[in-house]
C-alpha cells in the first residue's frame, strides 16, 4: 500500500491516493505490514492536541517545535506527532519525547527553543518542565513513572497520546479494524451479540443497560423489518464531562470500528453519529478518520470485499442538552424539533424513522472492538460482578489532578481522588464527589471506599452516568451545589411535561430562596415531594434524574440546608445571603490595603487605625479578605 | 384479545389499544388535559398517569394516553401514589396558569388547596400542544410550533411573524383547553375578525376565541 501524500498534523484534507483493500487477505497483508514497520522506540516528540492542551496553547507548541527542529542541527531527523489527549489536562500541554518518554508539562511556547537545544540535540533533561511529585518533590523523569498513570488502566484510552488520530495507519499498525476483520471472517453475527452479551457490557451512557441484550432484542426486529439504523450518540453535555470527546478526537477509528461490528451483527447498512457541533475538533477529526475508512474500503460498499455495506454519517446538535436523551436525539436527527416521546416503543422496536435502531453512547461503541478483539472472557475478566471492563471519568473541581482517568470497574473513590487525583489542592478536606453530572447524586466521605460499579452507585443515591466526577471540597456548600445542577438543568429543560418544566423551576427558586437566607421550615419538606414527584412522573431521563443532586445532598447534608433555614448560616462561607465580612480589630494593622480595594466604599478607617465594614453596603464579594495581607478580615 | 387487569378487574381488549383507550372503553375515569382522540398523545400534561407492574417487576407510573395494553398488565388509576402525582401536577399547572378558570377548577377537583411556588409571570398557556398538533396533523399545515425551551417555552408560528402558511380556519382556538389562543397570535392576514367594510378594513368581535376583548384598533 502506498500513498501519495503525507498527512500534516493540522490539515484537514482527505488524503488520496489510498489503494482500496479489496479482500480480508489484503487487509491482514496491510496491517502486519503496518505493525512490522512501526516502532514505538523511533526518535520522536508527541504534544497533546486535544482541545483541553490547544486552549493552554499546544498548537502554537507544535509549529514552534516544527520550525525549530528544521533549524536545529539534529543527531537524527524527528518526527512531530500531534496525539489526541491521554488524559493528564491539569498539566497540559503535555509534550512526550520518545524514545525515552520524557515527559515534559505546562510548556508554553516560548520553552520550545530550550527544549529543542537543551533536550532533543544536549540529550539532556529540563528539570523545570518535568512533574514534581507534590508528596515527595521528587522530579518525575519518564511518562510511565508518572502517579497519575499508575493506579489507571487504558483500554479505550490506550491510543491517546500515542497515535496521531488522523492517520489511520497508525491506528491499523496499533491492531485496529482487526476485531472487524475476526468478526467478518469468524463470527456469525449472532456470535458478535453472543459475544458482547457474555462479555457483560453494559451502556456507558448512564443507565448501563446491558449491550448485548440491547442488541439481541433489536436484531429480532431488524430481521422482521428487513431494515434499521445505528446510532452513535456523541451528544455529551454533562458539565465538566469530556470523556466522549477525547475518545473521538483522540482515536475516531475505535468508533467507528465499533459501530462496524456493530452493523455487522445486527444486518444494518445504515449509521449515525449524532455530535454536538461545540466540539470541532472531534467533529473534524471524526470526519477525517471516516473519509479514510470509505477510501480504504473498510467503510461504505462491500467491506473487504465480504458484500457487508455500511454507510456512516455525521449529524451534528445544536447544544441542547435534552438531545443526549436517545428519543430526543433520534427526533434532532429526523429533523424535528429536539423534544423527547414516552417510550414505549422502544428505538430497538421503533426509533428512527419508525424503524428499530440501537443507539449506544460513544464510550460504549469503543469498547466494541475490545470485547471482539480479545474475547468475551479476557474482557470480563476486568471489573466487577455485574460491572465489566473499565469507565473513563474526568475528575474535575477541587482536585489537584484534573483530567481524565480510565479506570477498572470496582476500583474505589478514595483511588480515584487520592491516588490517581493527587488529592485536595490547598490541604483542604475532600466533602463529597458528584458522579453523573446533573443526573448524578453525590457521594459523600464516608463512602469513599465502596467500590465503583453501576449498583453500588445507584444504592448511595448516584449514578454511574457518562462519567462526570465533580469534587467538592469542604469550601464548597452543598446547597449551592445543588442549586448550580437543579440551574443547570431547569434551563436544559425541553418543556414539552409540566413535571420537568415547572418542577424543577419551582425546586430551584426554592434552592434560590434557601441560598439567599429566605428559607423557610417547610423547604425541605417541600423539596422532598416535588424531587421526588419530577423523578416519578416525568416524560424522559432529563426529568426523571433532576431532582438527583437535591436529594442526594438532601440525604447526607441535610444539616447544611437546616443551618441556611433555621440558623440563617451557611457553614461553607459561601451563600452571600447568610454571610458578613467584618475586620478582627487584634490583626488589623489599618494599612488601608482592603479599604481602596473594596468595589462598594464599604470599608471605613484611617491609617493606622482598626478599619471596619458596613455590612450594608458590603457586597460580599470578598475581595477584603484575599488583599488582606494580616489575616485580619473574618467570614461569620 | 390482550387480558389485563385493572383496578384489580380483569378486562378483554384488542391489541394496539392505549390504557387510556381501555379505560374510556369500561368507563373507568381518568382526567386528561392534552390528550384528544382525534390526535396522536402526546404524554406531556402528565395528568392520566397510572400506576402499572409488569408480572414480576416493581410498579411505576405511566401515562395511561401513551402506554400500550399489555398481556398480564397490572393497572391502577387511583392509588395513592397516582392520586398524589395528579394532585402535584395539577399545582405546579396552576403556578404556571394562575388566571384559568378551567386549570383552577380542575386543580380543585384533583385536590389542590394551595399553591406553594407561583411564577412570576403566568398566562393561561399550559404548553399542553393541542392547537401545535391539531394544525400538523388535522389541518395539515403546521403553521404554529412550540419555540424556546423550558420554562420559556411558548406556542408560535415560526420566526415570532404572522404566518403565511396559515389558513384562518380556527381549529387551534377552537380545541385550546384554556382560551388563551386568539387567531391574531397566529396570523393577520386570513383572520376572520378582519373584514372589509366599504373599502374599509375594520376589526370585529370575535364570539369565538376572544368574547370579553375587542380586538384591533
Amino acid at each position: 500500500m502506498n500513498r501519495t501524500t503525507h498527512a500534516t498534523h493540522d490539515s484537514q484534507a482527505v488524503e488520496t491516493g489510498w489503494l482500496r483493500l479489496a479482500d480480508i487477505a489484503a487487509f491482514q497483508h496491510w496491517s502486519a505490514e503496518l505493525t512490522q514497520a512501526w516502532d514505538e522506540s523511533r526518535p520522536c516528540v508527541k504534544v497533546c492536541d486535544g482541545t483541553g492542551c490547544r486552549a493552554l496553547g499546544s498548537q502554537k507548541v507544535l509549529s514552534g517545535l516544527r520550525a525549530a527542529c528544521q533549524k536545529a542541527d539534529l543527531p537524527i531527523p524527528l518526527e512531530i506527532v500531534g496525539t489526541g489527549c491521554p488524559g493528564f489536562c491539569e498539566c497540559g500541554p503535555l509534550l512526550t519525547i520518545y524514545p525515552q518518554k520524557i515527559s515534559y508539562q505546562k510548556i508554553k511556547p516560548n520553552d520550545v527553543k530550550e527544549i529543542v537545544e537543551r533536550t532533543l540535540v544536549g540529550g539532556e533533561i529540563i528539570e523545570r518542565l518535568l512533574y514534581t511529585d507534590p508528596l515527595t518533590g521528587e522530579h518525575i523523569h519518564r511518562e510511565p513513572d508518572l502517579p497519575f498513570y499508575n493506579k489507571q488502566l487504558r483500554q479505550v484510552l490506550d491510543f491517546n497520546g500515542r497515535i496521531d488520530p488522523t492517520r489511520i495507519e497508525e491506528y491499523v499498525a496499533l491492531g485496529g479494524y482487526r476485531a472487524l476483520v475476526k468478526a467478518l471472517s469468524e463470527l456469525e453475527p449472532k456470535q458478535v451479540i453472543d459475544e458482547v452479551k457474555a462479555a457483560g457490557l453494559r451502556g456507558r451512557g448512564g443507565a448501563g443497560f446491558s449491550t448485548g441484550l440491547k442488541w439481541e432484542i433489536a436484531r429480532q426486529n431488524i430481521r422482521r423489518t428487513g431494515t434499521g439504523y445505528i446510532i452513535c450518540n456523541a451528544d455529551e453535555g454533562d458539565p465538566g464531562a469530556f470523556m466522549d470527546r477525547s475518545v473521538m478526537e483522540g482515536n475516531p477509528h475505535s468508533v467507528i470500528e465499533g459501530m462496524l461490528i456493530g452493523a455487522y451483527a445486527l444486518g444494518i447498512q445504515d449509521g449515525y453519529v449524532y455530535i454536538r457541533a461545540e466540539y470541532p475538533l472531534a467533529v473534524q477529526n471524526l470526519q477525517t478518520a471516516i473519509s479514510q475508512a470509505e477510501e480504504i474500503g473498510l467503510l461504505g460498499e462491500d467491506i473487504l470485499g465480504t458484500g457487508f455495506t455500511f454507510h456512516l454519517r455525521v449529524r451534528l446538535g445544536a447544544g441542547a442538552f435534552v438531545c443526549g436523551e436517545e428519543t430526543a436525539l433520534m427526533a434532532s436527527i429526523e429533523g424535528r424539533i429536539g423534544e423527547p416521546r414516552p417510550r414505549p416503543p422502544y428505538p430497538a422496536e421503533s426509533g428512527l424513522w419508525g424503524q428499530p435502531t440501537v443507539i449506544n453512547n460513544v464510550e460504549t461503541w469503543a469498547n466494541v472492538p475490545l470485547v471482539i478483539q480479545r474475547g468475551s472472557a479476557a474482557y470480563a475478566a476486568v471489573g466487577t460482578e455485574k460491572s465489566k471492563g473499565t469507565k473513563i471519568f474526568s475528575v474535575v473541581g477541587k482536585i489537584n489532578n484534573t483530567g481524565l482517568v480510565e479506570v477498572p470497574m470496582g476500583i474505589t473513590l478514595r483511588e480515584i481522588i487520592e491516588d490517581i487525583g493527587g488529592g485536595i489542592p490547598n490541604g483542604k478536606r475532600f466533602k463529597a464527589a458528584q458522579l453523573g453530572g446533573p443526573s448524578g447524586g453525590c457521594v459523600p466521605v464516608e463512602h469513599l471506599d465502596v467500590p465503583i460499579d453501576y449498583e453500588s452507585l445507584s444504592q448511595l443515591g448516584a449514578i454511574m452516568g457518562s462519567g462526570g466526577m465533580v469534587v467538592a471540597d469542604e469550601d464548597t456548600c452543598m446547597v449551592d451545589f445543588a442549586r448550580y445542577f437543579m440551574n443547570f438543568t431547569q434551563e436544559e429543560s425541553c418543556g414539552k411535561c409540566v413535571p420537568c418544566r415547572v418542577g424543577t423551576k419551582a425546586m430551584l427558586a426554592t434552592l434560590e430562596r434557601i441560598c439567599a437566607g429566605y428559607g423557610e421550615p417547610g423547604d425541605l419538606d417541600y423539596l422532598l415531594e416535588m424531587g421526588q414527584h419530577v423523578r416519578d412522573s416525568s416524560l424522559c431521563g432529563l426529568g426523571q434524574t433532576a431532582p438527583n443532586p437535591v436529594l442526594s445532598t438532601l440525604r447526607y447534608f441535610r444539616d447544611e440546608y437546616e443551618a441556611h433555614i433555621l440558623e440563617h448560616r451557611c457553614p461553607a462561607h459561601v451563600c452571600k445571603g447568610l454571610i458578613t465580612y467584618s475586620v478582627i480589630a487584634e490583626l488589623c494593622t489599618g494599612c488601608m490595603v482592603c479599604l481602596r480595594n473594596c468595589p462598594s466604599d464599604a470599608i471605613t478607617g484611617a491609617k493606622q487605625q482598626v478599619h471596619a465594614i458596613d455590612p450594608l453596603r458590603c457586597n460580599r464579594c470578598g475581595m477584603c479578605q484575599s488583599v488582606c495581607k494580616f489575616d485580619a478580615i473574618s467570614v461569620n | 384479545m390482550i387480558e389485563l387487569t385493572i383496578n384489580d378487574q380483569v378486562y378483554k381488549v384488542p391489541p394496539g389499544r392505549t390504557i387510556l383507550e381501555a379505560c374510556r372503553e369500561f368507563g373507568i375515569p381518568i382526567r386528561t388535559l392534552c390528550y384528544h382522540p382525534a390526535l396522536e398523545p402526546y404524554g406531556g400534561c402528565r395528568l392520566c398517569m397510572v400506576e402499572i407492574a409488569q408480572p414480576g417487576r416493581k410498579p411505576r407510573l405511566a401515562t395511561a394516553c401513551t402506554y400500550p395494553c399489555e398481556a398480564g398488565l397490572l393497572v391502577w388509576t387511583d392509588s395513592q401514589r397516582v392520586k398524589t402525582s395528579r394532585r402535584l401536577t395539577a399545582e405546579l399547572l396552576l403556578a404556571t396558569a394562575t388566571g384559568a378558570p378551567e386549570i383552577e377548577a380542575l386543580a380543585r377537583q384533583l385536590g389542590v388547596t394551595t399553591v406553594r411556588y407561583c411564577l412570576p409571570e403566568s398566562d393561561a398557556c399550559v404548553l399542553c400542544g393541542l392547537c401545535v398538533r391539531a394544525c400538523q396533523e388535522i389541518v395539515g399545515v403546521s403553521a404554529i410550533g412550540m419555540i424556546r425551551r423550558g420554562i420559556a417555552k411558548e406556542v408560535s408560528p415560526p420566526f415570532q411573524v404572522a404566518s403565511a402558511t396559515c389558513i384562518g380556519c380556527g381549529t387551534c382556538v377552537m380545541i385550546c383547553p384554556t382560551g388563551v389562543l386568539t387567531l391574531e397570535q397566529i396570523t393577520d392576514y386570513h383572520s376572520p375578525h378582519r373584514q372589509l367594510r366599504d373599502g374599509q378594513e375594520v376589526y370585529l368581535d370575535c364570539e369565538l376565541c376572544a368574547p370579553q376583548r375587542r380586538i384591533g384598533p
